[in-house]
């Protein structure tokens, strides 16, 4: 469904990511892997629009993409998470989850201020999806906490709930796993899985937490310096080479 | 540490005198066409050694000051009670608010004219702060040009009745929907700006719209402004002693009572109070919706935001704009409460003050907002005769705020939201 062909990015005279091609097929976790600095967060910015691409395409159902409005990119289904939360910090927890609801809400601003059915009907439709994402990452019990008071953990989840609510259809995750215990990262594990088989996401993430990585994806990406270096199978990817040399290490 | 101390309070003292003595240590006498330097009286130079001294001594004990005052919330009886319940507490609220608003229906027709007048104007500032309240407090874009919108709305309704003969009643939407419009095309410009360079632009545009309103003088009138706005009328009945227009009668011969002034003062102030409390409820229900949240998401992350799929322009540009038409609404009022409208109305120091409630209040809270701009318009009033010392008591008011309440006089509470189990 995703299909990147050739991307670069270019900053002056550093080209952060070189001719960097991968897919996603329905119903697959993707994972990109590399040492720090190799442009995987570039391949993000640029697959999320909040970066120009300087070459290549990159099509998502067939569509291309590349260059539209990051906002615009997201309303087709195409959501991301960041490698810092970024949630609304001084809004409660649900509040997080119905901004991102927006367009499943949007009715005219007389129908919201005289509060018609038709109105009150949409609006308890996404308190309830709101709802449900809740319960289904554990936060019910904190739904009228502010966001920027949780504990990191529960920040990361309400992060992907946010992200869910909005029915994507391939979700972008930037090191989901970062500053996670090794019980949450195990929920995490369990998340992610759950996701795509029971809600049909396809999902490409970014992760240095190799058990996660090995663990969950489907396939795997390795860039290294801008450049592609490997992909395929985790097992493949474990016996690879050069990728071993790059960036997994000798045993 | 004591000799720290004593360093820092001789250090404050000198200031102190620094500041204080050339300022009202001498006065300049004239004496013909020769202007003399004197000394003061002998009082006031004590008074400037004293007020060094209190200030040596206060900045010298300044730990055990501070710190028995930091004893304070201990002996407040309320410091440690459990907050109230929700729906307690929404409850309590909305029959303190029915009930201040049945109080202010029924308040004019028992105090005196100056009052009701000054009590119109602090309406008009609430409709004001309440607007400012969206784009700052909520979608937090510092605009200190607020006051062109304000401008533009009274403006119409003064040029409409002026060329047109158009009255109160259909240049109040007109008024709030142009400044609207202003509010929308000032909005584009501004959509990348941010944090200061966005105040200084906003700045610019306040400007901008009352240098214009000063120099185009075949249509405005210039700093002449203009004048015989007329008042507002109640279903064709005007409130003057005498009709002014065709096919209006009078209020007081319609209903066969003595003629008054005070009929008119109060009209305005019940219009006026219908407005505003038509604005806070409006925005009231706006921050519960989609477009208010959308505010506050921007305002908090606006990578975020746009990763969700708000689309900036649309969330920027409708803060502008619902923002302005309030202004508009409460310029409209403004014009027919004076009756003469000129630029001098407009100036930078009434963005700054309409910006000042806004923040005394606490950004993004309604109640609090409407607490300060009742406080702002009105202790300048009970102060007239300290009026010398006004702007000095207001900025030292405005410090002891941020010193002791930054977050406002009632900050911003979220809604609880109750959610259904999950099963």
């Amino acid at each position: 469904m995703l299909e990147v062909q050739n991307l670069s990015m270019r900053f002056g005279g550093l080209l952060a990511v070189d001719q960097v091609s991968l897919d996603v097929q329905e119903h697959e976790i993707v994972a990109i892997i590399g040492p720090n600095g190799a442009g995987k967060t570039t391949v993000f910015n640029c697959m999320s629009g909040f970066y120009k691409p300087t070459g290549g395409k990159i099509l998502f159902e067939g569509r291309e993409i590349q260059g539209k409005p990051d906002y615009k990119i997201s309303r087709l289904g195409l959501v991301r998470t960041f490698q810092h939360v970024r949630l609304f910090g001084r809004m409660t927890v649900v509040e997080n989850l119905l901004v991102a609801q927006h367009r499943h809400l949007n009715t005219n601003l007389l129908a919201g201020i005289l509060k018609t059915p038709n109105y009150r009907e949409k609006e308890q439709k996404s308190l309830d999806r709101a709802a449900y994402w809740l319960d289904r990452v554990g936060l019910t019990e904190l739904a009228n906490r502010e966001a920027g008071n949780l504990a990191y953990g529960q920040q990361r989840r309400l992060e992907i709930a946010r992200c869910m609510v909005t029915e994507p259809k391939l979700l972008m995750l930037d090191e989901p796993a970062a500053g996670l215990n090794p019980a949450e990262t195990k929920d995490l594990n369990q998340l992610i899985i759950s996701l795509k088989e029971d809600y049909n996401v396809s999902v490409v993430l970014i992760e240095h937490d190799m058990s996660l990585v090995m663990d969950i994806s489907d396939r795997i990406n390795v860039i290294n310096q801008g450049r592609p270096l490997a992909s395929g199978t985790p097992d493949e990817i474990r016996r690879n080479d050069d990728v071993i040399k790059a960036y997994l290490g000798e045993a | 540490m004591a000799s720290h101390n004593l360093k820092h309070a001789l250090f404050c003292a000198i200031v102190t005198l620094i500041i204080s003595y050339p300022i009202l240590g001498f006065n300049l006498e004239s004496q013909g066409i020769d202007v003399t330097l004197e000394g003061a009286e002998t009082s006031t130079v004590l008074g400037v050694l004293l007020a060094a001294v209190i200030v040596f001594l206060f900045q010298l004990f300044r730990d055990n000051v501070m710190g028995s005052l930091r004893q304070l919330p201990a002996v407040n009886p309320l410091a440690n009670r459990k907050p109230m319940e929700q729906s307690k507490r929404l409850k309590l609220e909305s029959t303190l608010l029915t009930l201040m608003v049945i109080g202010a229906l029924i308040w004019p027709f028992i105090a005196s004219r100056g009052a009701v007048d000054l009590a119109t104007l602090v309406l008009i500032y609430i409709m004001l702060a309440l607007g400012l309240n969206v784009v700052v407090g909520l979608a937090g874009l510092l605009d200190l040009g607020y006051v062109a919108f304000y401008a533009v709305g009274a403006y119409t309704f003064a040029l409409l009745s002026q060329y047109y003969g158009v009255s109160f009643w259909f240049a109040l939407p007109i008024g709030a929907l142009l400044a609207a419009l202003f509010g929308l095309v000032l909005g584009f410009p501004v959509l990348r700006l941010r944090g200061d360079y966005l105040a200084i632009v906003t700045l610019g545009f306040g400007e901008i719209i009352r240098i214009l309103l000063n120099n185009m003088t075949s249509l405005t009138g210039g700093p002449n402004g203009i004048g015989g706005i007329p008042d507002p009328t109640l279903f064709g009945m005007e409130f003057g002693r005498r009709v002014k227009e065709e096919g209006n009668t009078s209020f007081h011969e319609t209903f066969g009572i003595a003629y008054s002034g005070e009929h008119k003062v109060i009209f305005l102030y019940l219009i006026a109070l219908v407005l505003a409390v038509i604005t806070a409820i409006a925005i009231r229900r706006l921050m519960r919706m989609p477009v208010g949240r959308a505010w506050e998401a921007l305002r908090e992350d606006e990578i975020a935001a746009k990763s969700l799929g708000l689309s900036r322009t649309a969330v920027k540009l409708s803060a502008f704009t619902i923002g302005a038409f309030f202004a508009g609404f409460a310029g409209t009022v403004f014009a027919s409460k004076q009756g003469f409208i000129s630029p001098e109305s407009f100036v930078f120091l009434e963005s700054a003050i309409i910006l000042a409630i806004v923040v005394l209040g606490g950004m993004g809270s309604q109640m609090g907002v409407i607490l300060a701009a009742i406080a702002v318009t009105i202790l300048p009033e009970l102060a007239r005769e300290f009026s010398e010392y006004r702007m000095l008591i207001f900025g030292a008011a405005m410090v002891l705020m941020m010193v002791w309440r930054p977050q406002g006089l009632m900050p911003m509470r979220r809604i609880h939201i109750e959610l259904k189990r999950q099963e």
